[in-house]
């Protein structure tokens, strides 16, 4: 049978990577990181635990910066000439995931903005680790001499996702309790400043934790005392992610594709609709009124066989129509499960479709994401 | 006979008919596995074709034919059951059973002995 190989010495490393290591981490190279895919444990129950406890993921090579004005503006009414979102309007301690466009109105990244409770208005940013040095670039050259980013490399950022999260870190500081979804605050973790959010990317409530890296493996190794907590690698993240829905930046959607395309759309406000005042708000506002021309919809493989990244997707009479973006198996779902790009005629759930796995044809349906529940901590109204 | 390629599959060869697995190592490196595609029964292999696919949560791998000759047999079990692929691989998680066309193929391959010395020069 075939093996990957795996190793490089020009890649970095975390603040904490001795953990992962010495907790038998399987490290891989992603996005420029040697990261841990899997622990002993195994992708499957790191899935399952994270569900059903507590999951504690290192998310250090994300990208976290503040961004000011240089002027002392609102660095938020900024970022909105390139992120269709309403961030301007974001009160101290809310966050909005948002996208980050171009010209075309494609999509370059997806990202999380907070504002920070800082006088002026300080914004808080994490972006995807894949995508950071092109995401800092496009900024810096778009914005010079009007926005400052003040990146904030000696910071580890830590992730603890899944139903026990909220018992688990209010054991540390009981006001963690309190943050809505959405939602973050300067919190004092043993003794170290931390920014917590109550967000993540897994479907479940859970918290992102920015700390200083020296006092980052002191946390974890905390949080990991807690019965419930494990350490969770890649794999899993991405089985996380999948089921419910989200979207990986780079292979679900990439420069070309709208937010219209990728099924975004909540990510575009509604003022900011009106006054298209966003770049590329020409294809985007004219995809929301008459509907882009394929879009991202969720695929049920009939039979057990995964269909992975970049399988073709064709119509029942076998011509291709589209490519699966993400794809695998689900642990909680219980079977296969992806995400592509089809033409709009197709994008119906319950469509049938086919998936061309090693050049056979394997029957599929559109359906509806996600295919696992989210669970997040919305504010009780 | 038990004989180990370096591709980490086995081969327990009886009256001239193999029945092929993947090893211990091999499942473990795998991960959870949660899909296994087998070969038609009769369909001819050259030893090092792709005659099976295994997929575990994380990736896709080949599984190679050891050696050449016909498909006999299948494992059927593993369609509804693939992790039994991972809880007992050198036994009821065993692949496929093929004809042993060209006894000479069996000389390059290892004993468990000089398997488990391979692997351990692998670490």
């Amino acid at each position: 049978m075939s093996e990957v190989s795996q190793s490089d010495e020009t890649l970095l490393k975390t603040p904490l990577y001795d953990m992962h290591v010495a907790a038998g981490g399987k490290m891989v190279p992603f996005a420029g990181y040697l990261m841990p895919v899997q622990y002993p444990l195994g992708i499957m129950k790191e899935h399952t635990h994270t569900r059903e406890k507590a999951g504690l993921f290192d998310v250090s090579h994300m990208g976290q910066s503040y961004m000011r004005s240089v002027d002392g503006s609102d660095p938020a009414k900024i970022l909105e000439e390139i992120m269709p979102s309403a961030l301007a309007v974001l009160k101290p301690g809310k966050m909005r995931y948002t996208v980050l466009l171009n010209d075309m109105g494609g999509i370059e990244d997806d990202l999380m903005v907070t504002r920070t409770f800082e006088p002026e208005g300080s914004l808080y940013v994490v972006v995807n680790a894949g995508c950071k040095a092109k995401d800092y670039e496009i900024l810096e050259d778009r914005f010079a001499g009007r926005l400052a980013l003040e990146l904030l490399e000696d910071r580890a950022l830590l992730a603890l996702q899944g139903p026990k999260a909220e018992a688990v870190l209010a054991k540390l500081a009981p006001e963690v309790a309190d943050l809505n979804f959405m939602e973050g605050t300067m919190v004092t973790l043993e003794g170290v400043v931390c920014w917590v959010s109550r967000c993540g990317y897994t479907g479940e409530d859970g918290y992102e934790i920015s700390v200083p890296e020296e006092e980052a493996p002191l946390l974890a190794a905390r949080l990991l005392r807690d019965d419930d907590v494990e350490w969770i690698g890649l794999g899993a993240r991405d089985s996380l992610r999948l089921e419910v829905g989200l979207c990986l930046s780079g292979h679900d959607f990439d420069a070309s594709n709208s937010p219209v395309e990728a099924g975004v759309t909540f990510a575009i406000g509604k003022k900011r609709r009106e006054a298209g005042d966003f770049i590329g708000s020409e294809r985007i506002l004219a995809e929301l009124e008459g509907g882009a021309e394929k879009s991202l919809v969720g695929i049920l493989p009939s039979g057990r066989a995964p269909a992975r990244e970049g399988v073709e997707i064709a119509d029942s009479e076998g011509t291709i129509i589209g490519r699966i973006t993400s794809g695998g198996f689900g642990p909680t779902y219980g079977g296969p499960i992806a995400m592509g790009y089809v033409p709009n005629a197709f994008s119906a759930e319950g469509t049938d479709i086919q998936l061309i796995i090693r050049g056979k044809a394997h029957p599929a349906k559109v359906a509806k994401t996600p295919f696992v529940p989210q669970r997040y901590k919305r504010k009780k109204l | 006979m038990l004989k180990f390629s370096e591709d980490h599959e086995w081969m327990l060869i009886e009256d001239g008919i193999a029945t092929v697995g993947i090893t211990e190592h091999a499942q473990n490196a795998l991960g959870d596995i949660v899909f296994v595609e087998l070969p038609e029964v009769g369909a001819s292999y050259a030893k090092g074709d792709d005659a099976a696919v295994v997929e575990s949560v994380k990736a896709a791998s080949e599984v190679y034919a050891p050696l050449t000759g016909d498909i006999t047999a299948i494992n059927e079990d593993l369609e509804g059951e693939p992790g039994k692929v991972n809880s007992s691989p050198m036994d009821d998680g065993w692949f496929f059973k093929m004809t042993v066309s060209d006894s000479s193929e069996l000389d390059g391959l290892m004993d468990e002995a000089g398997y488990n010395e391979f692997i351990a020069g692998l670490e």
